[in-house]
């Protein structure tokens, strides 16, 4: 699934792009992209011009190759487009052929089953699926657990746990199952899959234009008349001034100015943006979140799991006064033994490192009693040998102790208090009445976070952070990550009312999601991504799934969304820019036969006017297919100030469209009178 | 520096010391806030209000916004047709002018409704006093006027949020004549007539020449309507030969107020719409890329004319100072000031020949209003073509930041780029169409005196001023012909109402929209940056489209000029 960049020209590829762009000149499906399908008029013209040309005896050399140019103009566009649905198809073929080969064991009422093939599934079926049986279709797993090895669709070969409740009962279908057997509640009808989606959206007959590709298209459509216009009431104010110009020239002139080049990528550009989504293992719904995700300005993030690392670790014992730090931890660790919390084993891990003994198996002595977690004790621990060790949150320990007519230590009492201002949660150990220490357990930010969070900033984007969390630990972790705000205590439905109110002062909100409390929040946010292991009702609601269910994933997805508006407005700036080399081109070509003196605005010194002419149109058409690369990979895009982000670009493809078209006709003006095709 | 740059940069100054206030009493005013003249002008509204049955709390859809405003311009030009038609019947004749004839008054109804003043007669020769004034003065205030509630409404637009309705047609065009033009132009008629500025409703003057001939000399209500001539960048001028006469431009006090005048407001609505916006840097940002272009202009035109011609500097003659069609009494500097200003802000006033400058001088000027009048521009049109070319720059830039592109914190969508491209192009278009026929049809040629390129230039001059509601003519072309009047009448409507509509609708689309909050992600408008590429989008769209013409025309004419020809 993952594509890589470096087989862009893939020569199988290549060879199938090139065969679709013979059938993509037909004008019934070229008026979809009205810049090409004008140059396409154009062509069909001056070829008739050349045919008649040639029937009739005259001279024809200068007119045929004006002819092949504009063709090639219009075949090069469509090369772009078919390389890039070609690329995105490529991929969709190997899942289509995955997902049509699988067999599903289909339960029926009397608990008997048969199999059907995985295309028949309707929602509502259900199937069972055991040890190395591909799941059929997408759903949730209503009884089981499974392993389940995802690489076919994420390219992840690390197999993840999917189990029936909670929000990670999601599975999609094409993918595996290593061990253990699970009932899936089938979610979709046939047609309606993530790989019927993603299919969909590569191949571009259902792909919609969004609004901004629209209102671009506008725009070139809009500078197409306008230049139609110029060239037609050139040819009569030529004609006043007593100048003839000959209509291949004429459309010559027309195709270079029109916005060919980014008329011609256009729509490549939109394509490989969904590409380079689904490379990143993201789905779009539609090409119009993507472009919305350029614009969020604020991002709704959970705590855990996306800022923080699941779970709370332990990281430091602070013993009560007259008690060892070995003790403590020892204590520590007896009443972690059987606490399979991942706060309990992460105390029990740093227990074993500050007691050298890691690696050794720690075993409670013969007639221990494991005290489990109770939400009304609020502690767990152990009996052993007529010791009670327990360990839990301050205020249940120290009443703890109390009724045992012990009492909690004044310098703990300070430790507990200073843990928890810093955003940590307290625990404390007790051994009988007596108080042995406390324990800081500490949020541990993800990696890369920090950095991450402070790109956002960079390009603009304030993150919330929402956490069940208390506030003073909330705004330490927030502090920690470098979080621009936080929502703490929040209740489930904190995080719809959170959108509402960004979306009211008019920020555009994206948030990620997993779990069925998530879902109103989702269909509420501007950009919703949905773990693909999340719960269904989840993956409905949001407009992107990502296939890893990797919360930060909404930062690259932010990214590319930029890159494709950023990839169009640099290409259809340096389209528009090469216009006046062609003017300083084309029109003392025109004009300097019959007003020599005009010839001062020939500053290419082009050697004549009808190697000037081939140059233009020649130029014209070969920029496409070398820019197609850069509309495929996307505008090199790094997060930084708005008006240095602009200042480069405007630099790079406003000044350089000006320059490198005058450079470029040049040299191929001087490659035309080598080859005497003038 | 020479005392005639000294006095331009002075009058630059007075006029940005008076725009930046003026701005924001236009910005009050239109928000309904209390000014100095509220207590002495409120009561006389409210009554006109109540006389014409107008509520004013009534807000409008833009839908019904452009209704009220067309249906206000066509009653406009049927009225004024009727009048000329009439003259011979009504009073304040003394001359016993018969009734007009019809495509000249055609063309004369419509350019004075859509703000153009194109002249297509010779006023001391065929207009009444009473067509003058009540047909004439009239519609350049209420012309004026209707510009400058498009203009608010259009800003409207942009501040209000989640709502279908842009303001109150009938309620602008009354304060816009009320509390802005009718104060000012008072101002600016007295000064005028304690110039010298003609002022009487009595019969021409007859006078003994030297060699005891009779002259008729024209007089007649003059200062009244020259003030309103500059301050509504009307531009139609009471005689003939405009400001250039020294019965409606005497002094260089008047020569110079005449420069504020046109300028005034049309520098002054950037100022407003920052007000409105309640973001001043952004409004800044509008006024300095106008500034910028209009020097670039004066610069270019002043170098060519100072300059000289080389021509005459081979004569000998005046050190080469091209003095041709210069207002004398002013000198160079001033006439070429007035030039450009009268250009960039569709005045269209002359205070001297513009088909005597040298090519390139004709070059800027053509090229002013060509792009649509926007360098200041009309007043209320001006402002609007400018942000047409904004929402191309900010969907352009925008997209260059990866944001799905804003301008003033709303979206730009498919509706908004219709609008601004149809805005945007079709003056143009019609221009370049217009004058394609002109030089195919034999009725086009037939009106021209000079051959070559000279003579393309006047036609490209003609349907730019036209399309561009501008009126100035660069002269050598007989332009009263059912031929030019027909054509230039069509091109005024499109460049009129093929702004303003797509503008109304653009305030519609926008005021729906919730406003998106500034933050670090916006690109900033009131930004340095966005000046050079606002202004590179002017530059560059005009060049693209007007490159070829130009270079047939006014540069072709320079070239052939240094070789020794001329037309």
């Amino acid at each position: 699934m993952h594509i890589n960049t470096s087989n862009l020209w893939q020569s199988d590829l290549m060879k199938q792009a090139i065969k679709d762009s013979i059938p993509k000149l037909d004008p019934r499906t070229l008026w979809r992209n009205p810049v090409m399908f004008a140059v396409e008029m154009g062509a069909i013209l001056t070829t008739m011009i050349t045919a008649r040309d040639i029937i009739a005896g005259g001279n024809f050399g200068f007119d045929v190759q004006i002819s092949i140019w504009l063709w090639f103009t219009i075949l090069f566009a469509n090369f772009a487009e078919a390389l890039a649905e070609g690329r995105g198809r490529a991929q969709a073929e190997n899942l289509r052929q995955a997902r049509s080969e699988a067999i599903a064991n289909r339960l029926l009422n009397d608990g008997s089953t048969e199999q059907v093939s995985a295309l028949e599934l309707r929602k509502g079926d259900l199937v069972l699926a055991k040890d190395g049986e591909i799941i059929p279709s997408d759903g949730e797993i209503v009884n089981g657990v499974a392993l389940v090895d995802e690489s076919a669709i994420t390219g992840e070969s690390a197999p993840v746990v999917r189990e029936a409740g909670g929000d990670r009962c999601g599975v999609t279908g094409g993918t595996r199952v290593l061990s253990g057997q699970i009932k899936v509640n089938i979610t979709v009808d046939p047609g309606e899959t993530f790989l019927d989606k993603m299919i969909g959206m590569v191949e571009s007959a259902k792909r919609q234009k969004t609004p901004n590709e629209k209102a671009l298209e506008i725009m070139l459509i809009g500078l197409t008349g306008l230049f139609i216009v110029v060239v037609i009431s050139l040819e009569a104010f030529a004609g006043y001034m007593g100048l003839l110009v000959s209509v291949p020239v004429l459309v010559a002139l027309l195709v270079c100015l029109m916005p060919t080049t980014i008329g011609g990528l256009l729509p490549a550009i939109g394509i490989a943006g969904m590409d380079r989504l689904l490379s990143h293992n993201v789905i779009a719904m539609s090409g119009r979140a993507v472009e919305a995700s350029g614009d969020v300005d604020v991002v709704l993030m959970d705590k855990t799991g996306t800022i923080t690392l699941g779970n709370r670790m332990a990281t430091e014992f602070i013993p009560a006064v007259g008690v060892t730090r070995e003790e403590l931890a020892v204590n520590a660790m007896l009443s972690s033994l059987a606490d399979e919390t991942p706060e309990g084993r992460s105390i029990v891990d740093l227990s074993k490192s500050l007691l050298s003994i890691r690696g050794r198996d720690i075993r409670p002595a013969e007639g221990s009693t494991f005290i489990p977690f109770t939400a009304e004790t609020r502690m767990s621990g152990i009996d052993m040998g007529g010791r009670e060790i327990r360990k839990g949150a301050h205020d249940s320990i120290e009443e703890y102790v109390k009724s045992k007519g012990g009492k909690m230590p004044e310098d703990i009492r300070v430790a507990v208090d200073s843990i928890a201002k810093d955003g940590g949660t307290p625990l404390v150990v007790s051994d009988g009445i007596r108080v042995l220490g406390a324990i800081r357990l500490k949020d541990v930010l993800k990696e890369n976070i920090k950095e991450r969070i402070s790109r956002l900033r960079t390009v603009g984007i304030r993150s919330v952070m929402i956490t069940g969390d208390n506030p003073i630990t909330a705004a330490a972790i927030a502090a920690e990550a470098g979080i621009d705000d936080f929502i703490g205590q929040a209740r489930p439905e904190a995080k719809l009312e959170a959108i509402q109110k960004y979306q009211q002062d008019g920020h555009l909100v994206a948030m990620i999601g997993d779990g069925t409390n998530d879902a109103p929040a989702l269909a509420q946010a501007d950009v919703a991504v949905a773990m693909n292991a999340g719960t269904q009702a989840a993956r409905e609601a949001a407009n992107m799934v990502d296939l890893d269910s990797n919360p930060a994933k909404l930062l690259d997805i932010v990214e590319i969304g930029k890159q494709i508006l950023i990839t169009r407005g640099a290409l259809t700036t340096f389209s528009v820019a090469n216009d006046v080399s062609k003017y300083f081109a084309i029109l003392p070509a025109i004009f300097a036969i019959a007003y020599p003196s005009l010839n001062v605005l020939n500053i290419m010194q082009l050697a004549t006017p009808t190697s000037a002419v081939l140059s233009a149109i020649i130029f014209n058409a070969i920029i496409i297919p070398m820019l197609i690369p850069l509309a495929l990979r996307g505008v090199r895009y790094q997060p930084t100030s708005v008006t240095s982000l602009l200042t480069r670009n405007l630099l790079i493809y406003g000044l350089g469209g000006l320059i490198v078209p005058f450079v470029g006709i040049k040299m191929i003006d001087m490659l035309v009178v080598l080859l005497h095709l003038e | 520096m020479s005392p005639e740059f000294v006095y331009v940069a002075l009058l630059l100054g007075v006029l940005l010391v008076l725009a930046v206030p003026t701005g924001r009493y236009i910005a009050k005013v239109f928000s309904g806030e209390r000014t100095p003249l509220t207590p002495l002008l409120r009561p006389i509204e409210k009554r006109f209000y109540s006389l014409l049955g107008i509520d004013e709390n009534k807000e409008m859809s833009w839908k019904t916004y452009a209704s009220a405003l067309i249906a206000f311009n066509i009653l406009s030009v049927i009225a004024v047709f009727l009048l000329q038609e009439a003259q011979g019947w009504l009073p304040l004749n003394p001359q016993g002018f018969g009734p007009v004839r019809w495509d000249t008054a055609v063309n004369t109804a419509i350019s004075f409704v859509t703000n153009t003043n194109w002249q297509a007669y010779s006023g001391e020769q065929t207009m009444s006093y009473l067509t003058q004034m009540l047909g004439l003065t009239v519609q350049n205030f209420l012309s004026g006027a209707v510009g400058i509630a498009a203009a608010i409404a259009v800003i409207r637009g942009f501040i209000r949020k989640n709502t279908a309705t842009i303001g109150n047609f009938w309620v602008d065009l009354t304060r816009s004549v009320l509390y802005l033009l009718l104060p000012l132009a008072i101002i600016w008629a007295l000064v005028f007539a304690s110039q010298g500025v003609v002022q009487t409703l009595g019969p021409y003057v007859a006078a003994q020449t030297p060699d005891s001939g009779e002259q008729l000399i024209a007089v007649g209500p003059t200062a009244s309507q020259d003030a309103i001539k500059f301050l509504g960048t009307n531009g139609g001028g009471f005689f003939n030969v405009n400001s250039a006469h020294p019965f409606e431009n005497p002094t260089p006090l008047t020569d110079s107020l005449q420069v504020l005048g046109m300028l005034l407001i049309a520098a002054s609505l950037p100022f407003a719409l920052g007000a409105m916006l309640k973001n001043r840097g952004q409004g800044r940002a509008i006024f300095a890329s106008m500034m910028v272009l209009y020097l670039a202009g004066l610069g270019v035109a002043l170098w060519s004319e100072t300059n000289g011609n080389p021509l005459l500097d081979h004569l000998g003659v005046a050190g080469g100072i091209n003095l041709e069609g210069k207002e004398t009494r002013f000198g160079i500097v001033p006439t070429v000031l007035f030039a450009e200003s009268t250009t960039v802000t569709s005045d269209g006033g002359v205070d001297g020949m513009h088909d005597s400058f040298l090519p390139l001088t004709g070059l800027v000027l053509l090229f002013n209003m060509a792009i649509g009048e926007v360098i200041f521009g009309g007043v209320g049109v001006g402002l609007i073509g400018m942000i047409f070319y904004a929402i191309m720059t900010m969907f352009i830039a925008g997209l260059m930041i990866g944001r799905t592109p804003e301008l003033f914190g709303k979206k730009l969508e498919p509706s908004e780029m219709i609008m601004a491209v149809i805005g945007l192009l079709a003056p143009s278009v019609t221009l370049l169409l217009l004058a394609t026929l002109a030089v195919v049809l034999p009725a086009g040629l037939f009106s021209l005196n000079n051959a070559g390129p000279h003579g393309l230039s006047e036609i490209i001059y003609a349907f730019a001023s036209a399309c561009g509601n501008n009126g100035s003519a660069f002269a050598g072309l007989n332009a009263n012909t059912i031929f030019y009047n027909m054509t230039t009448a069509l091109g005024m409507l499109v460049g009129r109402f093929a702004t303003i509509l797509p503008a109304l609708a653009i305030a519609g689309s926008l005021a729906q929209k919730k406003i998106v909050p500034f933050s670090a992600a916006t690109l900033p408008v009131a930004h340095p940056l966005f000046v050079v590429m606002l202004v590179g989008t002017v530059i560059i769209v005009g060049a693209l489209t007007f490159f070829p013409v130009f270079v047939l025309g006014p540069i072709l004419e320079h070239m052939l000029l240094g070789a020794g020809r001329t037309f």
